[in-house]
């Protein structure tokens, strides 16, 4: 096969995408292997040092915090949690409200809808003191389900799912009717497997969202051991020397290389729900 | 009481729109009933109705001697046969099959068997593990119909479901549905707006316009005696000639020819109609056609052409007759075959 120059062309762009990708990842991951001082006085490295496993030790069961009580590792922990909760009711609750909006024909299902998708438009951190307030009258300052609970309405999943659902033809809900399907069964035996591909990629998105959160859990939790992976990387690592904080570089590049592991291992676990739905053109 | 009853079903829709006028019908067990009209005219309504996927806004529906107007579908054993199959997509074709008698609490061991007799009859056995996005349209035509045999209801509910096939296709699934139905006995209704799939399905046709059942018979009996002109239009491929004319003292005369002693009282403007295939060439013309156009079928011949008013006309012939494009040919009715039709109400006259 002859190869022609828009090819060439084409793949020269691919190759410095994926160098523009991988490139500070790898940065990251060499400079996780020196010493911090080295990286200090001498800039960050691309190849790998000798200080890998010291450096990896150290950030997973040092203590850190104010009052030294926190590991990265119950970090990571935690973040997981929240990121999971998040995730996980984000998809159940848009999923079910987007099947009430498009199956049941009540009167104020448009402007409801609609309600629900000017909430775009009031993010979180606009909301951030209504939120905490009710949070913490509500006693749910420093728990997982105060993390949670205010991030797991979402309208961008309930606007996917309604549209999602709008496309699967009503023959469909007639005929499973017949079939003597009840409102649930047809939830749960029809949609929610025909949503399968979609649920994997909103579960995906949702994760990442709730995994980056900073100034949720930041103002949530007054507890160290419910500090998240975002907080921490701003909080710990810093030693001081003769007076002035000196940032321990080393040990943050491998803080940051952990922390970008749990979100890579759900995408690369879903990741064959999807090209499962690719390849399968369902119609 | 016949098997089922519908008795003065009105359906308007919330904007307004009537798409069933008062509408009486009454189906027996065991008869394959068809629906047929062109499309918009409330055939596929009134199905949905007896279904239960449409609300009745008046007129009872009884089926099997119980009123079934507020049952929900799923409680009215009926089955339906969509037109784009509505086939369970995430389900292969077992569980296509198998998801009914599921719902009903029905024991594994009978579902099996009850899905292999129907896949056994339907000739699907060897795809019951398939997607249904990995069969073709024939196979796929199957399923759905399996999935209504599957649960052995009171009534099966066809709405147009040879529509989305091939021609070849649909005329043997035609003739499958048909030998299908025998086999099983299960009273059926049909709806198509394909007048041949009618006549060939049915035991008994509703010929359905603007919501209300024109005519109500045995296919022969509404192709030999349509009531209307919108009938004798619709049944009948290809389609019944249409002349105008103006009886008095019972002579009809057409633009160019006449007939005597008809056998009607009316007085006025008719519509005169003349089916391609009740015409043969003669010596004493009544009518002549000035050939524009001829289809060779092979068994018979279309000849298409003018009259001297320059009206269309059409007449079949024997596939034997060679006749030539430009021709001229005199034609009679043969046997007095012809209908007369008030102008003004489109009703049957003679």
């Amino acid at each position: 096969m002859k190869i022609k120059p828009l090819q060439i062309i084409a793949h020269i762009i691919l190759i410095l995408g994926v160098l523009l990708m991988v490139v500070p990842i790898w940065i990251s991951f060499a400079s996780s292997s020196h010493d911090s001082v080295t990286i200090l006085t001498e800039g960050m490295k691309f190849h790998i040092g000798d200080q890998l496993a010291r450096n990896y030790n150290e950030v997973l069961n040092e203590k850190g915090g104010w009052s030294e009580e926190v590991t990265a590792a119950k970090m990571f922990i935690n973040s997981f949690i929240m990121a999971l909760g998040i995730a996980t009711l984000k998809v159940v609750i848009s999923a079910m409200s987007a099947y009430a909006l498009v199956y049941y024909r009540f009167k104020l299902a448009v402007p409801i809808f609609w309600l629900i998708f000017i909430t775009l438009l009031v993010p979180l951190e606009v909301r951030i003191f209504p939120s905490y307030k009710i949070v913490s009258d509500l006693g749910l300052t420093n728990s997982y389900t105060g993390l949670i609970l205010p991030l797991v309405a979402s309208a961008t999943a309930t606007f996917f799912f309604r549209q999602f659902y709008k496309t699967i033809p009503d023959e469909l809900l007639e005929s499973a009717k017949l079939d003597g399907a009840n409102a649930w069964s047809f939830f749960i035996d029809f949609l929610v497997p025909l949503s399968k591909t979609m649920i994997a990629a909103m579960f995906i998105f949702m994760f990442v969202y709730g995994y980056s959160q900073y100034l949720w859990p930041l103002i949530m939790t007054t507890a160290e051991e419910y500090w998240t992976v975002v907080m921490g990387m701003k909080i710990i690592y810093t030693e001081s020397y003769e007076g002035v904080a000196l940032p321990r570089t080393a040990e943050r590049f491998a803080y940051i290389i952990l922390s970008m592991i749990p979100p890579v291992l759900v995408v690369v676990f879903l990741q064959k729900w999807f090209i499962k739905g690719l390849i399968q053109t369902e119609k | 009481m016949s098997f089922l009853d519908l008795k003065n079903v009105t359906k308007i829709y919330p904007n307004g729109t009537k798409a069933v006028h008062e509408t009486s019908l009454s189906v027996d067990e065991g008869e394959f009933m068809v629906f047929v009209g062109p499309s918009g005219c409330g055939k596929s309504t009134l199905l949905r109705m007896v279904a239960g996927l449409e609300d009745i806004t008046e007129g009872d529906i009884n089926l099997d001697g119980k009123l079934i107007n507020e049952v929900d579908p799923s409680e009215r054993d009926v089955a339906m046969v969509f037109q784009n199959y509505a086939l369970y997509p995430h389900m292969n074709v077992y569980n296509n099959l198998a998801y009914g008698l599921k719902n009903r609490g029905i024991d594994k061991e009978t579902i099996e068997q009850k899905v292999n007799d129907a896949a056994k009859l339907l000739q699907i056995s060897d795809y019951l593990q398939r997607k249904p996005s990995m069969l073709s349209g024939g196979q796929r035509q199957r399923v759905a119909m399996g999935r209504a045999i599957v649960r052995n209801p009171k009534i099966f509910l066809f709405d147009e479901p040879l529509s989305n096939l091939d021609a070849k296709l649909r005329i043997q699934m035609r003739l499958e549905i048909k030998k299908l139905q025998q086999k099983v006995g299960v009273t059926s209704i049909f709806v198509t707006h394909d007048q041949v799939e009618a006549m060939t399905l049915a035991d008994r046709l509703a010929v359905i316009n603007n919501g209300i059942i024109e005519q109500l018979g045995t296919p022969i009996e509404i192709y030999d005696n349509p009531k209307s002109l919108f009938v004798a239009g619709f049944i009948g491929s290809p389609q019944m000639n249409f002349l105008d004319g103006n009886i008095k003292n019972k002579t009809l005369s057409a633009e160019g020819f006449e007939i005597k002693d008809i056998d009607s009282d009316f007085e006025g403007e008719v519509k005169l109609g003349i089916r391609p295939e009740h015409l043969s060439q003669s010596e004493n013309s009544l009518i002549n056609l000035k050939v524009d156009l001829v289809e060779q079928l092979g068994s018979d011949n279309l000849v298409y052409g003018q009259l001297k008013d320059k009206k269309d006309f059409c007449y079949r012939c024997p596939g034997n007759l060679t006749i030539e494009k430009g021709a001229d040919l005199s034609l009679n009715i043969e046997n007095n075959k012809y209908y007369i039709f008030d102008k003004s109400t489109g009703k049957r006259v003679n």
